[in-house]
C-alpha cells in the first residue's frame, strides 16, 4: 500500500512537509515516495495528505496505478479542452 | 538628468493644503490621500507609488512554489521563460540561492529598493523557505525593504511571523467577498488536511482574508489589495469589495485585468472567460476611486521579475551567472545610499516646482468651467515622465485624461510595437490593428514621432497622431493639447452625452 508520484509533478514542494511518514524526498527530475514508509496516511489523516494539496491531475497514482487526482477532477476544465 | 522644462508630472503632492486628486495634474493619485507616516514609508516603492515607479527598481524571488489554493486564472505548470504574468517564474531557488541574487542584483542595480516575494506559489503556504528568506535579508542587506504577497488563505497564523522580520507591506490577492461569486473563481483550497472544494472553500478562504486584512492592520503593516476583474464573474461585485477593504484600513487597492489567453492552459483560458476591455477596466477602477486610493501602474509582474516595472532584466541574474559574481555587499550598500540619495534629490526637486506651480495657480485662480467633456490621451514613454518615445516603437502607452478639472493619469496599456510587429499576429490582426484597438476611446496619441503609414490609420480610427510636443512634460503637453482642442471647438460634449442628459 503506497502512492506513486509520477514524471507530471512539477516539483512545486507542496506535499513534501505534510506527510506524515517523511516519506517523500525531493529528487531529479522529480519528487518520489518511499514505498517502505509511506502508508497513505493511514490512522493519521483521513485522506492522503500528498493527493489532497496536488494540484497537478494525473501526478500521483495509487496502488493500482490509477491516478488519485484524475483528469478534469481539480481544475474543472472539460477533458476534451484539455485534450485540444 | 534634470529635465530643462517645468514639471508636474507626479510628485508626493503636498499634503493638507495642497491639491486633491484628479484636480491638479498629478498622476499619482494613490499617493495623495496618504497620511504622512504611509507616504514615508511608500515613496520609493516602485509598486505602491506611480512616481517612484519611473525610478525605483523591485524584484521578485521565486522560493515558494507550493500553493494552498487553485485559482481559475493560474495554471500550476508554472515554468517559462517567455510569458510575463503573475505566477510564472524560469528557475526556482532555495533560500541561500535567493539571497545570493538579491545581494547580486542589488549591488548592480542600485536603484532596486525592494525584494518582494510572490511565488510562484503562495508565500505564506511556503513559510519556512519565505522566512528563511526574509531572515537572512533583513540581517545581510538592511537596506532593503521587504515585502510578501498572499492568497490569505494562511495568513491569520503567519501574522505574528510576518511581523518579526520588518516586513511592511503586505499584498492580499481578494477577489471577492461573496461566497457564491468565490465558487466560480477558486475549485478548491487545501485547508486543516482536507481539499474542500466549490463554495464551502471560498467561505473559509473569504473569512481568513477579511481575519489577515484586520490583523495586519492592527498591528500597523500596510496592507495593499490586488483583485483580479473578471467579466461577468466579479466585475459589478468588486466595488463592494474595494469599499469593504478600505473600511478594513487596506490602503491601496489595485484592480487588475484577468489574463486568460488559452495557450496558458488554464481554466479560464480553455473555457473562453475573456479579460476586461482597457475601458471597463478603466471604469471600474473609476467607480472604487470615490471609495479608495486606486493604483493603476501595475505591470503585473512575474514571480522573478527584476528590474524597473515593465522591464524584466531576470536574464542577467540566473544563478549561474549569480554564482560567478563576487559582491561586497557593505561597499554596495554605500553606493546604494548615495544612488539613493540623487534619486530622492530629484524627486524633491519636482516636489518643490510643483508646489510652486501649484501657488502661481492658485493665484491666478481658476478657469471659467465650460461644459468641455474630458478627452482621453495616449502617450508613449520611456519614463521620466516625458514624451520621448517612437509611436512605433512603444510596446505600451500611458493614458491620461483632460478635463476641467485638469489631468490625470488612468493607467497603461500594452500593445505590440508597430516597426517590430510581423505582418500580422494572432488572428491575422498587423501590429498596427492591435495598436488602434488598445487604444480605443483616446482621441489623441502624443509621441516624440510618428511616421507617415500609420497616420492616415489613426485619423481614421479617431485618433489624432501628435509629435509636436517631443521632450515635453507628459502633462503639461497633454493640456496644451486639450486647450487647443478648446479652441478649435472640439470639446462640445458628443451627440450620445447630451441625449442622456436630455
Amino acid at each position: 500500500m503506497a502512492l506513486e508520484i509520477i514524471e507530471l509533478c512539477t516539483n512545486c514542494w507542496a506535499c513534501q512537509p505534510l506527510c506524515p511518514s517523511q516519506a517523500i524526498y525531493e529528487a531529479k527530475p522529480h519528487f518520489l515516495i518511499d514505498p517502505d514508509k509511506c502508508n497513505e496516511c493511514a490512522g493519521d489523516f483521513a485522506d492522503s495528505q500528498c493527493s489532497s494539496i496536488c494540484p497537478i491531475e494525473g501526478a500521483i497514482l495509487n496502488a493500482d496505478g490509477l491516478p488519485m487526482n484524475p483528469l478534469g477532477s481539480l481544475t474543472g476544465i472539460p477533458t476534451q479542452k484539455l485534450a485540444a | 538628468m534634470q529635465l530643462p522644462v517645468l514639471n508636474n508630472t507626479p510628485s508626493e503632492a503636498a499634503s493638507g493644503g495642497g491639491c486633491s486628486a484628479g484636480s491638479c495634474g498629478s498622476t499619482d493619485d494613490q499617493m495623495n490621500h496618504l497620511p504622512e507616516h504611509i507616504r514615508e514609508k511608500v515613496f520609493n516603492h516602485p509598486c505602491y507609488s506611480e512616481e517612484a515607479h519611473h525610478y525605483f527598481a523591485r524584484m521578485h524571488v521565486a522560493v515558494a512554489p507550493a500553493c494552498n489554493i487553485q485559482c481559475n486564472y493560474c495554471n500550476r505548470k508554472y515554468d517559462c521563460a517567455n510569458e510575463s504574468r503573475p505566477g510564472v517564474v524560469s528557475e526556482l531557488h532555495h533560500p541561500v540561492q535567493a539571497v545570493k541574487k538579491v545581494l547580486a542584483v542589488a549591488a548592480n542595480i542600485p536603484q532596486m529598493t525592494v525584494l518582494g516575494i510572490a511565488g510562484p506559489g503562495d508565500p505564506l503556504a511556503n513559510p519556512e523557505r519565505t522566512f528563511e528568506t526574509f531572515r537572512m535579508l533583513s540581517e545581510q542587506a538592511p537596506d532593503i525593504k521587504l515585502c510578501v504577497s498572499t492568497n490569505g488563505l494562511s495568513l491569520p497564523e503567519q501574522v505574528e511571523e510576518l511581523s518579526k522580520y520588518n516586513i511592511d507591506h503586505v499584498t492580499i490577492t481578494i477577489n471577492c467577498v461573496d461566497p457564491d461569486v468565490g465558487a466560480q473563481i477558486y475549485p478548491w483550497i487545501f485547508w486543516k488536511n482536507k481539499r474542500i472544494k466549490g463554495r464551502e472553500g471560498a467561505v473559509i478562504l473569504i473569512e481568513q482574508q477579511q481575519k489577515g486584512l484586520e490583523m495586519l492592520v492592527a498591528k500597523g503593516i500596510l496592507v495593499k489589495v490586488n483583485s483580479v476583474m473578471i467579466p461577468g464573474v466579479n466585475d459589478q461585485h468588486l466595488a463592494e469589495v474595494s469599499k469593504i477593504v478600505k473600511a478594513k484600513g487596506a490602503f491601496l487597492h489595485n484592480v487588475m485585468p484577468l489574463i486568460s489567453e488559452a495557450e496558458h492552459g488554464t481554466y479560464y483560458g480553455l473555457t473562453g472567460q475573456r479579460g476586461p476591455t482597457p475601458e471597463e477596466l478603466q471604469s471600474l477602477q473609476d467607480a472604487c476611486e470615490g471609495d479608495m486610493n486606486m493604483m493603476r501602474h501595475c505591470r503585473q509582474c512575474r514571480a522573478d521579475a527584476v528590474g524597473l516595472l515593465g522591464e524584466d532584466r531576470g536574464a542577467e541574474f540566473t544563478m549561474d551567472k549569480v554564482e560567478q559574481m563576487e559582491i561586497n555587499y557593505p561597499e554596495a550598500m554605500k553606493m546604494r545610499a548615495e544612488v539613493h540619495a540623487a534619486i530622492n534629490e530629484e524627486l524633491e526637486g519636482k516636489r518643490l516646482a510643483k508646489e510652486a506651480k501649484m501657488q502661481l495657480v492658485s493665484i491666478q485662480g481658476s478657469k471659467p468651467k465650460d461644459d468641455s467633456r474630458a478627452v482621453l490621451m495616449a502617450v508613449a514613454t520611456k519614463g521620466n515622465g516625458v514624451i520621448n518615445e517612437h509611436f512605433g516603437h512603444a510596446s505600451e502607452f500611458l493614458i491620461y485624461e483632460a478635463s476641467n478639472a485638469g489631468v490625470r493619469f488612468i493607467g497603461h496599456r500594452k500593445t505590440t510595437p508597430y516597426c517590430e510587429g510581423g505582418d500580422t499576429c494572432g488572428d491575422g490582426e498587423s501590429a498596427l490593428d492591435v495598436t488602434l484597438r488598445v487604444l480605443a476611446g483616446c482621441e489623441v496619441v502624443l509621441c516624440s514621432k510618428v511616421g507617415y503609414e500609420p497616420w492616415g490609420p489613426l485619423e481614421a480610427a479617431g485618433i489624432q497622431p501628435n509629435g509636436e510636443h517631443a521632450m515635453e512634460a507628459i502633462e503639461d503637453a497633454v493640456l496644451k493639447v486639450y486647450e487647443e482642442m478648446r479652441v478649435a471647438g472640439k470639446l462640445a460634449p458628443k451627440l450620445d452625452e447630451q441625449q442622456k442628459v436630455a
